[in-house]
């Protein structure tokens, strides 16, 4: 059972991160980049290094997701603009 | 032609890293039995708090001053441009965030205090808060900071000014961030709470600083 989870969650892993390299949208991609955070989130808990995992979620998937889509927001912002 | 090589080259690269990371052999010092034997004597009951703030204090208080020397370069490079008043953002979005809000500061203080006994602690508490001041500011409740005022501004520097006094008042003890074992504990709770607070408003800050110039525009 746990097995199978935890392939899931790499396989979920690594499509995420290839998903959020290489995806064509910049909306796209940043929302893959927070799904791959909370993922690896999940990947350190089950590791049992729930610290890591705390602050990865904090940081790797809130604030550094934030910060993304407010980028993405800023740079539509200024393409429709002018 | 070329591609076959790449692939051949990667695919080697990757059956060497797999073979050195099956050569590589059992660590020389067992450091979790060292954490956990000297646990008691650590002040905190948590093994990773107490490697983060009495082991290995010195990597903490390093983390704290990169962090507050980005926030200065960023508020260096801005400069003194004005941000426009903030666009305030549908009114459910606004009564969602401020029901969200308490919530958050209250999760922040008790992750703060958990860290001492189980997962948790400042640098997480710090992230909650700052998602917390994050969240007001996209809906439009928080102002953007416009050259941050003397009050923002010590409360920035609180976590790294508290860590460094308590670590030269400790110098004469002979080593960096020795504590006495009977008030070990008591130092890394306040270290730990003021910590928290510049954690929260540096990286807050990285946030309502840079986002100054998108809103001029």
């Amino acid at each position: 059972m746990s097995i199978a989870f935890d392939l899931m969650l790499a396989f979920s892993l690594l499509w995420s991160a290839w998903g959020a390299m290489t995806a064509p949208r910049l909306d796209r991609a940043v929302v893959l980049f927070i799904a791959f955070g909370l993922l690896m989130a999940l990947a350190w808990a089950r590791l049992s290094a729930p610290d890591i995992g705390l602050a990865e979620a904090a940081i790797g998937a809130g604030l550094t997701g934030a910060l993304l889509l407010d980028a993405y927001g800023a740079l539509r912002r200024r393409r429709t603009e002018p | 032609m070329k591609r076959v090589a790449v692939v051949i080259a990667a695919a080697a690269f990757a059956v060497a890293l797999v073979g050195a990371m099956l050569e590589i052999g059992p660590a020389a010092i067992d450091l979790r039995g060292l954490v956990m034997q000297h646990l008691a004597e650590s002040g905190v009951g948590h093994p990773v708090t107490a490697v983060l703030l009495n082991f290995r204090g010195y990597d903490t208080l390093l983390e704290i001053a990169v962090l507050l020397l980005a926030l200065l370069v960023i508020l260096a490079v801005i400069g003194d441009s004005r941000a426009a008043p903030p666009r305030a953002a549908h009114p459910v979005l606004q009564t969602l965030a401020r029901l969200a809000t308490p919530p958050m500061v209250v999760v922040a203080v008790y992750l703060l205090w958990a860290g001492a006994f189980r997962p948790g602690g400042a640098f997480q508490a710090g992230a909650l808060l700052a998602s917390a001041a994050v969240l007001l500011h996209l809906v439009g409740l928080l102002p953007a900071w416009n050259p941050p005022g003397s009050r923002l501004r010590i409360g920035l520097a609180a976590g790294f000014a508290v860590f460094l006094s308590i670590a030269a008042a400790l110098l004469p003890q002979g080593a960096l961030l020795k504590y006495p074992v009977e008030t070990a504990g008591m130092l890394i709770l306040l270290i730990e709470s003021s910590l928290t607070i510049s954690l929260g408003l540096i990286l807050a800050g990285l946030f309502l600083v840079l986002s100054r110039e998108d809103g001029s525009s």
